[in-house]
């Protein structure tokens, strides 16, 4: 087996999807206000790593990993709720 | 994308969702503790301590085409999701020339925005047309 990713803690990475690493502005803290106007249709998602179960294992996942593919992100309440 | 850890992930995978969906869940249980990536969607409710029911479409090039919010006890359609993940995708191929009226799914007529259709659309798509 590959190398395992390692598994941090979920946090948005402070830039854009599709951004290069160069254009990237530094990472200071923003304020939820701020981060929030930028969802917006039209607009690049914001990126983010996560820990992540997926096929038995645990991983770590990167949204700009998926770049090149159509992504469904969901958010849900909570495991072992009903709906 | 929840507030569980993996670790709850993997014992509702493997204890419940399992058997609703033979071989599990077929995609990433990606796990969200304090609800920093959702607060930056604008999903995460803070009183509650959990994410609602939010669901955002992202193109190849990392671009939001669209999303939907629900509160908690309500949920999703998937055949709605997909059904705009294909008119996107439609979209798309067709380099902004194609546009999918209200009603629109895979084989239904499509628009080719243009000077011609100002004031035309009367002509070619109908009330009806949303329900069939």
């Amino acid at each position: 087996m590959s190398e395992k990713p390692k598994i941090g803690c979920a946090r948005p990475t402070g830039g854009l999807v599709g951004q290069s690493e160069e254009t990237k502005e530094p990472q200071t803290p923003q304020s939820t206000k701020e981060v929030k106007k930028m969802v917006q249709v039209g607009k690049p998602a914001l990126d983010f790593t996560a820990p992540a179960y997926y096929k038995g294992e645990f991983t770590s996942v990167k949204l700009s990993d998926y770049l090149g593919k159509w992504v469904v992100l969901c958010f849900y309440p909570g495991d072992f709720t009903f709906v | 994308m929840s507030v569980d850890s993996i670790f709850v992930h993997k014992m509702w995978n493997d204890y419940e969702l399992s058997k609703m969906v033979p071989g599990g869940v077929p995609f990433p249980m990606l796990s969200d503790g304090g609800g920093k990536v959702g607060t930056a969607y604008g999903v995460y409710d803070e009183d509650a301590g959990v994410e609602n029911r939010g669901r955002f479409i992202i193109d190849p090039d990392g671009v939001i085409q669209g999303y939907e919010v629900l509160t908690p006890p309500v949920g999703r359609h998937l055949s709605e999701t997909l059904r705009q993940i294909q008119a996107f995708q439609l979209v798309r191929q067709s380099k902004g020339t194609e546009a999918t009226p209200s009603g629109w799914k895979p084989g239904k007529m499509t628009l080719k925005p243009g000077p011609d259709l100002v004031g035309k659309v009367c002509e070619v798509w109908k009330v009806e047309m949303e329900y069939d």
